[in-house]
């Protein structure tokens, strides 16, 4: 059985691809294009632009030694191992999430929905405070922790439970509009013709949400790279030990080592290019599934 | 036909996962004898040289004990004192005032509240004070605190709440103010208002505070550490501000401790000790001066240093204040004088 | 199907396998990463017992910090709605050149650390810097109806509450872009092309036949940029200018109390923006359901 034959709800159009009836005027077309610009512009280039003006300040040889200085090779490896860690952490539960509130209909369903949010409007500060309140020396469950020589806070799993807290809702809230969007037509007609469970999940859920499972990934990802306030209150900021590049980056900053903190953020603002790539790769990739539901 | 696709990836999702945490875990395993010493923000230049000189020195002496590192932590005076209060395994506490170490005896119980006198000169191996960096030229014509609240001034000062820094300036114009208005209390709390009313950015620590003064080029005076106003020039070049001491000013002594539930589970006592009483050595004493704290002991330090720190009359706390244990709660706790004094005009 | 056979009365039955397991899964890691650690919130708060609770909550300063904090959150989560959604048109529908490096770019907010994010904003928005250098001659009188934020605009952005407003809009604005653009992305065209077949005008199809289409998902980006600059610290403390009562967010007062290691005062003031925070969440989730079930998007 392939996936042509089922029947997709989501007649996935590529982008851009049909211009009759669906397209503005030309001059529309540009002025939005350039109010898009122009905002982007003024909240999102500039800064971008400041931070490798700045980081290229004073040359390529500074920059290279600052980001390969042994400090900050520690802090991109430590940042890499929590990102890898809290994020496939949150695929899971965002997908499960996403799979119970948008396939179901149940009572407390907005309750749990807005339970999910919830870290989004948590302050970072307050993010981490909560888990120095819960396993700090002073915490609930401190003393406990102490007797049996575990360390939470000031160590990588506290580094990873910010983490984790802070993008938490990033994959399921990516998932669920669109998976309620898409209804549940697909699976249905899948699981009557005989498909188990877990190949109606892999071949027919996936595939139809990977764009935004994408987005979500790559939001939860560069948040929990990028995250700053929560990790700081948990980290201790022991230099080389429990030093994430954001912290890094700051306590450069406050060494008037302007360049070499703008040179390791330029590692994290590049990040945007590993999306460029990424997303390129993916299209690309499911090229044929594109071509194949069109043809539908 | 797309199955495949993401189970291969989800597998090298799993993979790489698994790698990066054995090499996680294999990186955090070295054990050596490590020292924490957990700092406020100015002191990041000051300890990169003494640690260097430290080690150099305990381990051509202990060859046996030999250090490895001493790890820094720096931050905030009152967040480094909590990050300690909630676990930090820090060997020394080396903070901006008796305050925030006081905080941290109290609270964690880690070292005794009597701590401040286990060590010479209050456990300060070098103090500093508090003078006014102003643009060159000092078009505002800014000689003393009296100054700072002419109408059209504008004073940079971090928020005294969350800066130890900004503490220190708020007590050193009360101190003038006491003087200056011999004890009025309505006058004194006046004149504060009106310099409270002057600032128009209030910076959560000194550092932010500096550039928000030399980089942003906001404000006409900036309230600061001796020592960040010295590091500013030597920054930014010292054909972009002046330093204008006051005639009076306050003797901040940042002082520091050992922690000795943390330095006994550790077994680090005899180095954690050797490396405070080492802060007050000639060699220390030297370092110290050249990045522009005042030592305790000058002779010990090179005579330009020396040449560098103005002439100025330093009141202590102690006199003034009663110490901190009074200070902090009169001026700073929740409806001190800073709140009630700070009427933002709008 | 394992779990499916044994509905409860709770939730409408369906042939959809999985229910047990996903929802066991999310409650588990829902109350293991967030309910916990927030309970712990809520109990140090009440810690500080009813009276001191009530002067921490009723303070002039907390309550202007809220004010602001919410405020500047509000409208910066409406500059990044409508703005979100032209800049996702714009990146689904039209091509130009550079369009896939500005599609990359919209992640920036997330990867860029929240404070090289302020330093950046207050370096390009201060008196002296790229644009604030420009926008110093355009002072004008600017005022929000309803609101406090009315000001005569004396030319300053950094150090001032539209300060704090141009870190919430850049932090703010990838939630919107990114929860509209999948649901444009997959926008079944042939509504549209039907509506212009039957000769609609090409704007009342966007009002009448694409906008009810993307709204839920515009919402949902709205309530989250929103919730987001609601609690937002390190981007915002750098350009601020943190005067108390006027730029002074309400993170920053609970970063003050525990300065004062006055734990349960920060976890008050903490309470009290995560229960406001948590209210319009929920309405918005709740408005959203509404439209979804009004305008039956399946």
């Amino acid at each position: 059985m392939s996936d042509a034959t089922l029947p997709t709800v989501s007649a996935a159009m590529p982008a851009r691809s049909s211009g009759r009836a669906r397209g503005e005027s030309l001059a529309v077309q540009i002025v939005l294009i350039a109010i898009s610009l122009a905002f982007l512009l003024l909240f999102l280039l500039l800064p971008l632009v400041t931070v490798f003006v700045e980081a290229g300040a004073r040359g390529w040889e500074a920059y290279r030694a600052a980001i390969t200085e042994p400090d900050a090779l520690a802090a991109i490896r430590l940042t890499l191992l929590v990102a890898a860690i809290a994020v496939p952490f949150n695929i899971v539960v965002g997908i499960a999430a996403a799979w119970a509130i948008a396939k179901f209909e149940f009572t407390g369903k907005n309750l749990l929905i807005s339970l999910i949010d919830l870290p989004f409007s948590v302050s970072p500060v307050i993010s981490g405070l909560v888990f120095v309140l819960l396993f700090g020396a002073q915490g609930y469950f401190g003393p406990w922790l102490q007797a049996h020589d575990l360390k939470i806070v000031f160590a990588l799993p506290g580094l990873i439970l910010a983490t984790v807290f802070v993008t938490f809702p990033f994959v399921a809230r990516e998932l669920i509009p669109h998976m309620q969007s898409l209804g549940s037509a697909d699976e249905e007609a899948a699981l009557t013709l005989g498909a188990s469970p877990w190949r109606v999940f892999f071949s027919v859920t996936l595939p139809n949400v990977k764009w935004s499972l994408f987005y979500g990934v790559l939001l939860c990802n560069a948040r929990a790279m990028g995250e700053f306030g929560a990790v700081a209150v948990v980290s201790g900021k022991i230099r080389g030990v429990t030093n994430t590049m954001p912290l890094h980056i700051e306590i450069l900053y406050n060494e008037y080592m302007g360049a070499a903190a703008f040179a390791v953020a330029s590692l994290l603002a590049g990040l945007a290019l590993v999306t460029l790539v990424l997303k390129t790769l993916l299209e690309w990739r499911y090229g044929d599934v594109i071509a194949a539901s069109r043809r539908h | 036909m797309t199955r495949p696709v993401f189970r291969r990836l989800l597998r090298a999702g799993l993979v790489l996962g698994a790698f990066s945490l054995c090499f996680g875990v294999v990186a955090g395993a070295r054990a050596q004898t490590e020292l924490l010493n957990v700092s406020y923000d100015p002191t990041r230049e000051l300890y990169r040289e003494i640690n260097a000189a430290f080690i150099a020195e305990w381990n051509g002496k202990n060859p046996d004990k030999k250090i490895a590192t001493i790890r820094q932590s720096h931050g905030g005076s009152g967040a480094q004192a909590r990050t300690v209060i909630d676990g930090l395994n820090a060997d020394v506490v080396t903070l901006a005032l008796a305050g925030d170490i006081d905080a941290v005896a109290e609270r964690s119980k880690k070292l005794p509240l009597d701590w401040q006198k286990r060590l010479p000169h209050n456990s300060s191996p070098y103090t500093s004070t508090i003078v006014f960096l102003v643009r060159k030229g000092n078009p505002k014509a800014i000689k003393d605190w009296g100054d700072l609240v002419k109408p059209g001034v504008q004073i940079i000062t971090p928020n005294p709440k969350t800066s130890g820094g900004a503490r220190w300036n708020y007590l050193a114009a009360w101190a003038y103010a006491e003087k200056a208005f011999d004890k009025d209390e309505a006058k004194i709390r006046d004149y504060i208002g009106k310099l409270l009313a002057n600032v128009p950015v209030l910076d959560t620590g000194a550092r932010g505070a500096t550039t928000t003064f030399t980089q942003r080029g906001i404000g006409d005076v900036f309230l600061s550490w001796e020592n960040e106003a010295f590091l500013a020039l030597k920054e930014f070049g010292a054909d972009k501000f002046d330093i204008v001491v006051p005639s009076l000013s306050i003797l901040a002594e940042p002082p520091v401790a050992l922690v000795d539930a943390n330095v006994d589970a550790k077994k680090t006592r005899e180095q954690a000790q050797a490396y405070l009483e080492f802060l007050y050595t000639p060699k220390a004493q030297a370092i110290i001066a050249r990045n522009f704290y005042r030592p305790r002991n000058p002779e010990a330090a090179d005579s330009k240093d020396i040449a560098n720190f103005p002439k100025v009359e330093l009141v202590t706390i102690d006199d003034v204040f009663g110490g901190w244990k009074k200070a902090q709660p009169t001026h700073f706790s929740d409806g001190g004088t800073f709140d009630q004094l700070y009427k933002p005009a709008r | 199907m394992t779990s499916a056979t044994t509905p409860f009365r709770w939730r409408e039955p369906s042939i959809l396998p999985g229910f047990g397991l996903a929802l066991g899964i999310t409650v588990t890691a829902l109350s293991l990463i967030v309910l916990i650690p927030l309970a712990a919130l809520f109990l140090k708060a009440a810690s500080a017992g009813p009276a001191d609770i009530w002067a921490v909550a009723t303070s002039p300063r907390t309550l202007a910090a809220l004010k602001l904090s919410f405020t500047a959150a509000l409208f910066a989560a409406l500059v990044n709605a409508v703005f979100g959604l032209i800049l996702a048109w714009v990146l689904v529908r039209y091509d130009f050149p550079g369009r896939r490096l500005i599609d990359a770019a919209v992640d920036l907010p997330f990867a860029l650390p929240t404070a090289v994010a302020g330093i950046s904003l207050a370096a390009i928005y201060a008196p002296n810097g790229w644009v604030g250098s420009l926008l110093a001659p355009l002072a004008f009188k600017l005022s929000i109806p309803f609101t406090d934020l009315s000001f005569g605009f004396d030319g300053k952005v950094a150090y001032t509450p539209l300060g704090v407003m141009v870190a919430l809009i850049f932090i703010g604005l990838p939630f919107v872009v990114r929860t509209v653009q999948p649901v444009l992305e997959e926008l079944q065209s042939d509504v549209e092309e039907a509506a212009a077949l039957l000769g609609a005008s090409r704007f009342r199809t966007i009002f009448r036949v694409i906008l009810p289409q993307v709204l839920p998902a515009l919402l949902t980006g709205f309530v989250l940029a929103f919730a987001r600059a609601v609690g937002e610290y390190g981007s915002v403390i750098f350009i601020a200018g943190n005067v108390p009562m006027i730029s002074e967010i309400a993170p920053l007062l609970i970063v003050i109390r525990l300065e004062q290691f006055d734990y349960a005062g920060a976890a008050v003031v903490a309470t009290m923006m995560l229960l406001i925070s948590f209210a319009l969440i929920l309405a918005g989730n709740l408005i959203q359901a509404r439209a979804r079930r009004r305008f039956g998007d399946v």
